[in-house]
């Protein structure tokens, strides 16, 4: 371990005002960090020579460089670097937007079954059993969101925004209404919509909130016309509020012959309360990585399915998953014969968003979570995410200018900068909100604690906030001390780009290369 | 609350008491009353779905997935189940890896920054290329990402991309929905002994042309000889070469960077995940030049207060969540945690380990081949090419009904003609190999 820790002003947790806080782990050889794997071991391998080669010189490479370490050096090394890592195991995680719940052990379990190791191509009838945990969980889905039909092939939640944008595209196609190029999106959006919109070959219009925060209906009156392909929603906004004129807008895009598209990021406020479906969305996604507790893993992998209502469903992507006998709810009749499942193609679908069927095994974690928790844990998760972000914020200094807010709540950091209060926040062993957004709010610190934290952990949370609030900016900018890395530049690894470590042997020595 | 008790969520730690103080702090009666839901969307029904302890749900998820047959998958064309060591899982189920997020705040993610750093960086090795991203969804999401960098960087104003006839569908038809929000237009060229029929594509080659997309191998196992030619080709034609392919092939293979691809796609997963019924890990690669046009998120070095070394994403003005409309994709969530799989994979095999994987997976195809070739009414392979990993027979009997034989002795091969299968020996034993042969010569006497 580094001799650093004077110098970093490091006291075990003593020098705070209320006293809580951590000293991440920081491995260091020769005063840096844990040396790269190549700077543990770089073995040039000759092919043909080192190794013998089947194939003549002209069809294979000269050589390859890489690492070459034992076992128990790896094992060493992943270690450590897990060490370096804040994870939801590690500490509470309110990142804003984000649904950083626990994800709980026994998923990663089924998810590692042998039987569940399956090649996409094997003919359907021989994985039967993959394909009934894909239909029940698009059966569980299109329950939850109040949906018609569901896949479950986009990748993520940007992927699942994509193929709504598709589907919409190619409804109006069909209707002869290919000429509708505009989608409408709240200022507030999360990026990915705007994105998507644009990968889409979308025009983006953006749409103002209105004073409290929610989306301006004479703004949208003013946005929506016959070249309105969709408006994209999210409910609640990015600042929890939930749009309580919901209907009207339905029906405003609807009588433009617009779509209405739900953003399901934050549907872990609304589980058994309410229903995009119920709502007037014509299509959603779900984010199971963050409702349905799947595992961030570091950014991914997620999945993004996504429902439609029945005008929408022949066109959702192929292949799709159904029950060809029984009525493809096996649900607590034990007795009843298994349904036997196929493969199809929907009537005009857009085709594929993934090369296969998306992320199976993410999927799988998602499925059993919600068999899991049923109707009265997946009501109560709702209930207690909401109730935490609310007790959160009634113990916490920062000002919390729009409500009433759901499952998460947006604080201004007021005259601190904050993207400095969030570093600060990590000295006191807690994970930041997200911060400077939505830009709706000055200094947005966007609060999420989800329903896993208990009271006692709230209130550390909240005593982090507040400690911070009562610091100088001083102290803000010199954070963080205690994390395993100080404050790193932005602006260096910006201007100076080393992105493998080819580029760190020959960069040190030209530091002024700009691309 | 619906249904005739609660039992609540088993990952909420709330009692009761310290409900109530926290209803008492917010001023509420009720956590009902803290929902801002109007009446008319209100919902009032059930979703009807069961609780279950944990015991239960383990139970009904493995008694469903005890409906999978249990067959030897001789199964390849893009996705493959190479053995995976103890290893990789049992590191990459740490925790901190497993439950962390995308790295906003640097300080505390160093592991993970740096884990992500070393997987750029064996694919900057593997590709010759000077930036990798730390992951794309799968190929075929990789390959729509690189077509809509064509169109963003294109030097001419053509709108016309090619890809092999032989392409995977999804990979086709996942490109396709990619583009379909430019100009570009996909458009097929032919292709010979499994293979880029490389007359055929110079003749369809023309100044309208912005990707020229090849694979090696190709899908059918076959190994491209005229790499650098196609590459020649493509960058006279002024279009952005595009290269697909895999790490454990790249380890033998030609280097990209040596053929003239600007792009290299593929599925990274092939180290580090089993079969996982299509999930993947986007390979992305390219040049220098494209930096600035790079989709995804990238890992940076830079120093920290303390002047140590220290990892960050970066150059993320690119991105979607500062550059909205204008960012270079829409992707955000990706496939992190897959990409540390693969190299910690990598790191296990290390670089003479890659290439004698490689090397055997030549050699294991091709003596199969030879085997499979002796059979009667059976020729294997179909094309004079070299192979990697798999290959495709002609069996003059109909195929279907020998693929479903041989399912009914325990393995699984792809049909891909009325009389072609595919086979492929990634991740299978030689003695399951044997016993594949004997039962082969079964079906096919």
């Amino acid at each position: 371990m580094s001799d650093d820790r004077s110098e970093n002003g490091n006291d075990n947790g003593g020098g705070h005002a209320n006293g809580n806080g951590y000293d991440q782990a920081r491995w260091t050889r020769n005063g840096q960090y844990e040396p790269l794997l190549s700077e543990k071991n770089q073995t040039r391998v000759e092919i043909g020579t080192d190794v013998d080669s089947p194939l003549p010189d002209e069809l294979t490479r000269d050589d390859l460089e890489l690492p070459e370490l034992s076992e128990p050096e790896l094992a060493r090394h992943y270690t450590r670097l897990s060490q370096m890592i804040y994870g939801i195991d590690s500490g509470p995680y309110p990142l804003g937007s984000c649904t950083m719940k626990y994800n709980p052990k026994f998923t990663e379990d089924v998810a590692a079954l042998p039987s569940a190791a399956v090649h996409p191509d094997r003919d359907p009838e021989s994985v039967q059993g993959t394909l009934e945990v894909l239909a029940r969980l698009q059966d569980y889905l299109g329950r939850i969101g109040g949906m018609d039909a569901v896949t479950l092939q986009p990748p993520a939640g940007a992927a699942g925004e994509f193929v709504g944008i598709r589907v919409a595209a190619a409804y109006h196609e069909h209707n002869g209404e290919g000429h509708r190029h505009e989608v409408i999106i709240p200022e507030s959006a999360h990026g990915t919509n705007f994105a998507t919109a644009a990968l889409g070959g979308y025009d983006v219009v953006s749409l103002p909130s209105d004073d409290a925060g929610r989306v301006d209906l004479e703004a949208l009156e003013a946005a929506l016309s016959e070249d309105t392909a969709a408006l994209m929603l999210t409910n609640p906004n990015t600042l929890g509020l939930f749009e309580r004129d919901i209907t009207e807008i339905a029906e405003m895009v609807h009588d433009v012959g617009g779509l209405l598209y739900y953003d399901g990021a934050n549907l872990n406020a609304l589980l058994g309360r309410a229903r995009p479906g119920d709502m007037g969305f014509d299509v959603m996604h779900y984010n199971v990585h963050k409702t349905f507790a799947t595992p961030h893993g570091g950014g991914g992998p997620g999945a993004g399915p996504v429902g439609v209502v029945e005008d929408l469903a022949p066109f959702l992507p192929a292949p799709r998953v159904r029950a060809v006998d029984g009525d493809g709810r096996d649900e607590g009749d034990s007795n009843a014969t298994p349904s036997k499942y196929e493969l199809f193609d929907p009537e005009h679908t857009i085709g594929q968003v993934h090369g296969y069927q998306g992320n199976w095994l993410v999927l799988v974690k998602a499925f059993a979570y919600i068999a899991r928790l049923g109707d009265e844990g997946l009501t109560d998760a709702s209930a207690k995410a909401v109730l935490n972000a609310n007790y959160l914020a009634s113990q916490v200094d920062y000002e919390v200018p729009y409500g009433p807010f759901h499952h998460e709540f947006v604080a201004s950091a007021g005259e601190q900068d904050a993207a400095d209060v969030a570093k600060r926040m990590l000295d006191y062993g807690v994970h930041p909100p997200t911060t400077k957004w939505p830009e709706i709010v000055s200094g947005a610190l966007m609060t999420e604690p989800t329903e896993i934290e208990s009271k006692s952990t709230l209130d550390t949370l909240a005593n982090a906030f507040n400690a911070v609030a009562g610091e100088d900016s001083e102290t803000l900018e010199a954070a963080p001390e205690r994390t395993t890395a100080r404050r790193i530049d932005q602006t260096s690894a910006a201007r100076n780009p080393r992105l493998s470590w080819h580029a760190l042997t020959g960069g040190e020595e030209d530091g002024e290369r700009e691309t | 609350m619906h249904g005739s008790h609660t039992t609540g969520s088993p990952y909420a730690p709330h009692t009761d008491d310290e409900t109530a103080a926290m209803l008492e702090a917010v001023d509420v009666d009720s956590v009902e009353d803290l929902f801002d839901i109007p009446d008319e969307v209100r919902f009032d029904g059930a979703f009807d779905i069961d609780a279950r302890t944990e015991r239960e749900t383990r139970q009904l998820v493995g008694s469903i997935l005890d409906r999978n047959d249990d067959l030897v998958e001789l199964l390849g064309r893009g996705h493959y189940g190479y053995y995976i060591p103890s290893l990789v899982d049992h590191l990459a189920d740490r925790s901190e890896f497993l439950t962390s997020y995308t790295q906003y705040q640097p300080e505390v993610s160093q592991g993970f920054l740096q884990a992500l750093f070393e997987y750029q960086s064996l694919l900057v090795e593997l590709t010759g290329l000077a930036v990798a991203n730390c992951s794309m969804y799968d190929a075929a999401t990789a390959l729509g990402e690189a077509a809509t960098l064509a169109d963003r960087t294109r030097k001419t104003s053509g709108h016309r991309v090619l890809v092999p006839d032989i392409l995977r569908e999804g990979r086709r038809s996942t490109l396709e929905n990619y583009v379909a929000g430019t100009d570009l237009e996909i458009e097929t060229y032919a292709t010979a002994a499994s293979t880029v029929d490389v007359s055929a594509l110079e003749s369809q080659l023309a100044e309208d042309v912005v990707m020229v997309y090849a694979e090696n191998p190709t899908v059918r196992g076959a190994i491209e000889e005229r790499l650098s030619e196609i590459g020649g080709l493509a960058a006279d034609a002024d279009a952005l070469f595009v290269l697909g392919s895999d790490p454990v092939a790249l380890s033998l293979l030609q280097k990209p960077s040596d053929v003239g691809a600007d792009v290299v796609v593929g599925d990274a997963s092939v180290l580090g995940l089993p079969t996982s019924y299509g999930m993947g890990l986007g390979l992305f690669a390219t040049d220098e030049r494209f930096l600035r046009q790079v989709p995804g998120r990238l890992v940076g070095a830079s120093e920290d207060a303390t002047d140590r070394r220290a990892f960050t994403l970066t150059l993320q003005t690119r991105e979607q969540h500062i550059r909205r409309e204008r960012a270079t994709s829409n992707i955000c969530t990706n496939q992190a945690w897959v990409a540390l799989r693969s190299a910690i994979h990598a790191a296990t095999l290390g670089p003479s380990g890659l290439v004698e994987l490689a090397a055997r997976d030549v050699t294991r195809a091709e003596s199969l081949a030879e085997r499979v070739d002796d059979l009667v009414g059976v020729k294997a392979p179909v094309d004079d090419r070299r192979h990697i990993r798999e290959f495709v027979a002609r069996i003059d009997q109909p195929a279907r009904p020998i693929a479903d034989d041989l399912a009914d002795r325990g393995f699984a091969v792809h049909v891909v003609g009325d009389h072609e299968i595919q086979v492929c020996v990634a991740g299978v034993d030689d003695e399951t190999l044997e016993e594949f042969v004997a039962a082969f010569t079964e079906v096919t006497r």
